[in-house]
């Protein structure tokens, strides 16, 4: 029921931070869909580079699906949204808020940026694994994402 | 699911969904699945894309309805097609930050490529088995109305 892709995987590009979230992000996937590979974005600087292919990040895939944090050095995440759904070959490019700001400002502004999804980050470890889970189960599973093309 | 401290929600208020398509087999189904979902979702029904803009700007017979909380559309739709309503909420300042939700029995890619670029949050086929649409339905549920935090609303009344 997965879309079937080239080489059958499932690019995601997780904007994270806090290496412990990224950790547990990583094991989560692994558990949760063994065809997603997934690419880590320290910063939001780092984050442009790999969506546009710039320097190191010169074969970067494209991904599938973005998991963005909002609060992250060098270029925020509200930045990063705005600039990939302006970007007229990015913004089809599924993008869910992953953060742990409640804030309804925060919300509330990410959806009018075109956010796809916002979810919090569940503080026990078990929710948040589960929540991971519920993002490959629907974005990964049933959800109809746009088809790849390798050669931008 | 309905832990209050969840933070999901504050209050128990419904929440509101909003249907829109025309096919009588769909919206009995749909219906359905959300009644053995979710026993806080109300879920309103548009036939068509005009009747689906009268209900968001609260036009006619529509002064009262509730802002959806998220919106399931379907793309082909009589008098105003799905794209066309698809279009409308996301060019629209209020309308925008509603979570809009494709569910159509389109596959064709140019469908789906031009409802992302329109800004649907979501695109998903509709399973032709029954227990296969009511996993959807449920699946919808689960993440859109327990997981995703959804904008607060406005308080239109």
């Amino acid at each position: 029921m997965t879309t079937s892709r080239k080489g059958g995987l499932i690019e995601v590009l997780l904007v994270e931070d806090s290496p412990g979230d990224v950790r547990l992000t990583r094991e989560a996937f692994r558990d949760a869909n063994s065809s997603v590979r997934l690419h880590i974005a320290n910063d939001g600087v780092e984050a442009m580079a790999f969506l546009r292919q710039e320097g190191e990040h010169v074969d970067a895939p494209r991904p599938d699906f973005i998991l963005l944090d909002l609060n992250l050095p060098k270029m925020d995440g509200r930045e990063v949204l705005a600039l990939i759904k302006r970007d007229d070959s990015l913004k089809t490019i599924p993008t869910v808020i992953l953060t742990t700001s409640d804030a309804e400002a925060d919300i509330v502004r990410s959806y009018q940026l075109q956010a796809n999804a916002y979810l919090t980050k569940p503080v026990q470890l078990d929710a948040f694994e589960s929540l991971v889970k519920s993002i490959s189960d629907f974005w990964l599973t049933r959800v109809k994402l746009p088809q790849q093309r390798k050669n931008r | 699911m309905n832990d209050p401290r969840s933070g999901m929600r504050s209050d128990m208020s419904p929440l509101e969904v909003l249907l829109v398509e025309d096919s009588p087999g769909d919206v009995r189904l749909t219906r359905d699945a959300f009644i053995n979902t979710n026993d806080r979702v109300n879920l309103s029904v548009a036939v068509d894309g005009a009747e689906a803009m009268a209900f968001l700007r609260n036009e006619g017979e529509y002064g009262n309805a509730p802002k959806p909380d998220l919106i399931l559309l379907d793309l082909n739709l009589p008098k105003i097609d799905g794209r066309e309503v698809l279009a409308a909420i996301k060019t629209d300042d209020i309308l925008r930050s509603i979570p809009t939700i494709i569910l159509t029995t389109s596959a064709a890619e140019s469908d789906i490529v031009k409802s992302y670029k329109l800004q649907a949050n979501a695109y998903l086929r509709k399973p032709v088995q029954l227990d296969a649409f009511d996993n959807l339905i449920r699946s919808i549920s689960d993440f859109w109305l327990t997981k995703v935090k959804l904008p607060r609303q406005g308080g239109r009344s």
